[in-house]
């Protein structure tokens, strides 16, 4: 089979577009993260706000970090908070809430524990929503600046004068 | 008549691309007094241009225009429209490579006497051999200033080296060391030292890493012999009725259709887009494709088999500071059939920073198999594996006409299915890379898929018999006397080493042959 152009194959310029914008979403919507529960309410744009609080925890089931805390996840995802896809995304997220309906769970959030709501993603993992916002991940979390501490990456070195005198050779227990 | 030259001008040679092929072929034919007009299909960045930012260099650099892919490795899934990961740019992938510079060794010039047959490739004798190009060698050792050749040393060893080399020591390798590599270990050619900055990938803002945006191009056009037009994307080459070519079209930068006349033409547009632009020359006396009498132009594509190992350890590795490629172990590069597969491979360290490592460790992982690793980022040690695929008649660039570019011209489909030799050779290497790793306490270790091709070859593959292949032991059309391959597609086989040191000397060759036959009059 001859693969053309698919959305897959292209997510890889939207999404580094994509993690550009969410960057920018972080500096302006910076105050909301800080009230952490109740914060999606006055800060949405497009989204429903339990839309929202559903895609940052399906969101962290994909990539699940312990030590990032979720406003890094927010900001990953913050591109979604757009009129022209609110759609697409309304209807992904209902699709996770229909499955989660489907094992006697109230809604995604409902589901207690991440290896159950795990489950709920693994049925829907080859649909274009999931596809999406997973693809859309790999620039929109690790991409940020801000998480790459949490990780112990150092990013550029140039401007510090690289390495050859701060221990680009300095392991000492091999 | 000195740069720039007129369109009209029908005494240049055009060379299409500017890399290690077409980059060093247009210095050393300027540096000879010869006119050349180089046309490059992307812009010029330089060291105080380069991005220390994985994904924003990436939209810099990347050559991103369509491609499609099929067959059945794992990149066609992954990154569909991203078969390779090359540079548009003047220099090519010289901004992007590793650096890593080592020759073939003598056997794999005759990979078909060598390995006999192997069902299903289509092994070929390249038409010269080691002897023959032991000078060329030397001269591009001494141009790109190579370490551990001439009196140059070697780098220093950094952290991802030491556990390799530690973890080779271990399982009791012996030809293991931190490379012959194309970055300074001391000022050499008015650049300077390596300052273990990382970002080898991103173009190297020190200049310490060969590329030819900033030696080979800026000396050539400093003889006033050279032109090189950015943002000129070529289209079609041109042939008058005796079968000579006689122009090349191209957008120029502007979008608008150009001709430029020329008395040699020499592609070196890389593995992809030089048989594309053969394919795409189609014409009533050439209706296969220019230069394609034997039917091969875009077959036998190679990318070298590929793989990488990724450990983690207890303990901080920090892999990513210094060099990106910092060193490398020989001893499974042999041709040893007993170990189940022909022909050998190279174990290199190589590192990513954490986006690309999201990217490319597992792609299209996800759940908490996946995260744990990346939690352990800064203990990882990694390895690539660089080791000789089959060439296969199968494995192809052909014309996609239904997916056209910016220009409106049918795009390269790039096809591509492992032979089984590759495959047990991969199952190898995994297994030896992960050995070494274990050995010296890792406590995971993972075979990471190959990522998209940076080494691209074989698409317009060398051969004594015109039958068997696109261009003669110079790199010569045998089907059109004054067109030349300049790149890694003229490949016969792959061989286990990473290929620019192969592509410079053959480049340096190729014009020192340009130069005597135009002065004999032959071309």
């Amino acid at each position: 089979m001859t693969r053309t152009q698919t959305p897959r194959g292209m997510t890889r310029r939207e999404l580094l577009s994509r993690g550009v914008t969410a960057g920018a979403s972080f500096v302006v919507g910076a105050g909301y993260l800080t009230a952490k529960d109740a914060a999606w309410a006055t800060e949405m744009d497009a989204l429903k706000p339990e839309t929202m609080a559903t895609l940052v925890q399906m969101a962290r089931d994909i990539y699940p970090h312990d030590q990032v805390p979720d406003e890094n996840y927010v900001v990953a995802v913050k591109g979604y908070d757009d009129p022209q896809r609110v759609d697409f995304v309304e209807a992904g997220i209902e699709s996770l809430n229909a499955a989660a309906r489907g094992k006697g769970y109230g809604s995604y959030l409902d589901v207690l524990w991440e290896k159950d709501r795990v489950d709920l993603l693994r049925g829907m993992e080859d649909s274009e929503f999931f596809q999406t916002v997973r693809g859309g991940l790999v620039t929109g979390l690790y991409n940020q600046k801000a998480v790459w501490p949490i990780f112990g990456y150092e990013g550029e070195s140039y401007t510090q004068g690289g390495y050859i005198t701060r221990g680009f050779d300095d392991i000492s227990w091999i | 008549m000195a740069a720039p030259f007129d369109l009209n001008d029908d005494s240049v040679v055009v060379i299409i691309g500017t890399g290690a092929g077409g980059g060093v072929l247009a210095n050393e034919l300027a540096q000879k007094g010869i006119s050349v007009v180089a046309l490059e299909a992307g812009g010029r960045y330089l060291p105080e241009d380069y991005v220390n930012d994985e994904w924003e260099s990436f939209g810099q650099l990347a050559w991103l225009d369509p491609r499609t892919t099929s067959g059945d490795w794992r990149v066609a899934k992954d990154f569909s429209g991203l078969p390779a990961w090359i540079v548009k740019a003047v220099g090519g992938t010289t901004t992007h490579w590793a650096g890593a510079s080592i020759r073939f060794q003598d056997h794999e010039w005759k990979a078909k006497t060598n390995y006999g047959d192997v069902q299903g490739a289509n092994l070929l004798d390249w038409p010269i051999d080691a002897a023959e190009m032991a000078p060329w060698y030397e001269k591009a050792e001494t141009k790109l200033g190579v370490t551990r050749t001439g009196d140059r040393a070697g780098l220093p060893g950094n952290n991802n080296f030491k556990v390799f080399e530690a973890g080779a020591k271990a399982l009791g390798y012996g030809e293991v060391h931190t490379g012959r590599m194309a970055i300074n270990s001391a000022d050499y050619d008015d650049r300077m030292a390596c300052q273990q900055t990382g970002f080898c990938f991103q173009g190297c803002k020190w200049g310490a890493k060969w590329s030819a945006a900033y030696t080979d191009i800026p000396r050539g056009e400093a003889t006033g012999n050279l032109e090189v037009r950015e943002k000129a994307h070529a289209a079609r080459i041109l042939h008058d009725d005796a079968g000579k070519v006689t122009g090349v079209e191209y957008f120029d930068a502007d979008g608008n259709l150009q001709m430029q006349k020329a008395r040699i033409v020499a592609v070196a547009g890389n593995s992809f887009e030089s048989p594309r632009l053969l394919l795409n020359s189609a014409s009533s006396m050439f209706p296969d494709g220019l230069a394609n009498s034997s039917g091969q132009v875009g077959r036998n594509y190679m990318r070298h088999l590929t793989g990488s190992v990724y450990a983690i350890f207890d303990k901080p590795v920090k892999m990513w500071r210094g060099t990106t490629m910092a060193g490398i172990v020989q001893d499974e590069a042999r041709h040893d059939p007993s170990r189940g597969f022909v022909g050998g491979y190279e174990l290199e360290t190589l590192s990513l920073g954490l986006p690309f490592m999201a990217a490319f460790l597992d792609p299209g992982a996800w759940g908490r198999e996946f995260t744990t690793a990346l939690d352990h980022y800064e203990n990882m040690a990694g390895m690539w594996i660089v080791g000789e695929d089959m060439p296969q008649e199968t494995n192809r660039v052909t014309l996609n006409m239904d997916v056209k570019d910016q220009f409106g011209l049918p795009v390269a489909n790039v096809h591509y299915s492992d032979h089984p030799n590759d495959k047990a050779m991969r199952a190898h290497a995994y297994k030896q890379g992960m050995a070494m790793y274990d050995a010296v306490g890792a406590t995971r270790s993972m075979p990471t898929p190959p990522y998209p091709s940076t080494h691209n070859l074989g698409t317009n593959r060398m051969s004594e018999n015109p039958r068997d292949g696109v261009v003669n032991r110079w790199g010569q059309s045998h089907d059109v006397s004054n067109l030349f391959v300049s790149d890694g597609s003229q490949f016969t086989t792959g061989a286990a080493e990473n290929p620019t040191l192969t592509i410079v000397a053959l480049a340096i060759r190729q014009a020192d042959h340009i130069a005597s036959e135009m002065s004999r009059g032959n071309l």
